[in-house]
């Protein structure tokens, strides 16, 4: 049998290892938005583990809607990024300095 | 006993696959890697009993998500050997920070405070239970208006979306409704007035 704490260490790992992909690869935009696809998934590990451990089928409700905004989200970042490669060439995070951030 | 086993190989696999994503020298690769991540997730949620979610996390993930990063990926001609100059050069940080996240929620979870018994695992689910219909009945009774709120909500990326990507340029045969509703009877037929053939 799993324990809960396994699930969460294992949770905690995906999450460390992403929040460590960010920084390794902050100029790439396309790389970025997957390392954020991924820091879902390891909250959504979360979710699920504790709905299962708790008898609580909300925390499987919570990380449907996870998935479906999660959705949303990686379509409308990957249709700006080929707005942005359109307009400048580049998805170089760096280079989006117009709006003086 | 095998399940501890399946769950510890599937474990290995996933956290390897996650470091092969953040390190890929290709972006191709990191996409492909982190499909492999969406499906051993998928075999861990299979195990703890979450089977709906598993077949959700395929499908949406790797068969439509991640399509589409593949598709942007490898449509678009981009200088990745550019963007991966100054790679190292806050690595350290990032892994100090991984760390700093791991021993935190490493220490959340060992914490003897915390209220749930963390070293047992949920008891397995009684035969003939079915986890998609639990869910759907929820879903379809006490969550009702938050999943319309989503069914909007994809409906507006979808929108967005289109709205982004589509382009004018010259030459490009579309159609254009306001003119197409706009023409008049005179702009579209003429009426000739010839002389009747004479059969000899």
């Amino acid at each position: 049998m799993i324990s809960l704490g396994e699930l969460l260490t294992l949770s905690a790992i995906l999450f460390a290892i992403a929040v460590a992909g960010i920084f390794l690869n902050r100029k790439n935009l396309i790389l970025l938005l997957m390392c954020v696809e991924l820091l879902l998934l390891a909250a959504n590990f979360n979710f699920v583990a504790f709905s299962r451990h708790l008898g609580d089928i909300d925390g499987q409700v919570f990380v449907f809607f996870v998935l479906t905004v999660a959705a949303a989200e990686s379509a409308i970042g990957l249709a700006i990024l080929v707005v942005l490669f359109r307009e400048r060439r580049s998805i170089n995070v760096d280079d989006l300095t117009q709006m003086k951030g | 006993m095998l399940v501890t086993i399946l769950f510890y190989t599937f474990a290995t696999i996933l956290v390897a696959a996650a470091l092969g994503m953040i390190v890929a020298r290709n972006p191709v690769h990191s996409a492909l890697a982190l499909v492999l991540c969406f499906v051993t997730s998928a075999a861990i949620w299979l195990l703890i009993e979450a089977e709906f979610l598993a077949v959700v996390l395929v499908l949406v993930y790797v068969g439509a998500v991640m399509v589409l990063f593949l598709f942007v990926v490898m449509m678009l001609d981009i200088n990745f050997e550019e963007l991966r100059s100054g790679f190292t050069r806050y690595a350290w940080l990032g892994w100090l920070t991984a760390l700093a996240v791991i021993v935190e929620i490493v220490g959340v979870v060992t914490a003897r405070t915390l209220g749930v018994d963390v070293t047992k695992g949920a008891k397995p689910m009684p035969p003939g239970y079915s986890n998609t219909q639990e869910l759907g009945r929820v879903l379809y009774t006490d969550f009702v208006y938050p999943f319309e709120l989503a069914a909007i909500l994809l409906l507006v990326a979808i929108v967005a979306a289109i709205a982004l990507t589509t382009r004018q340029r010259a030459g490009l045969k579309a159609q254009d409704v306001a003119r197409q509703v706009a023409v008049k009877r005179e702009d579209r037929v003429r009426i000739v007035k010839m002389e009747p053939e004479r059969r000899e």
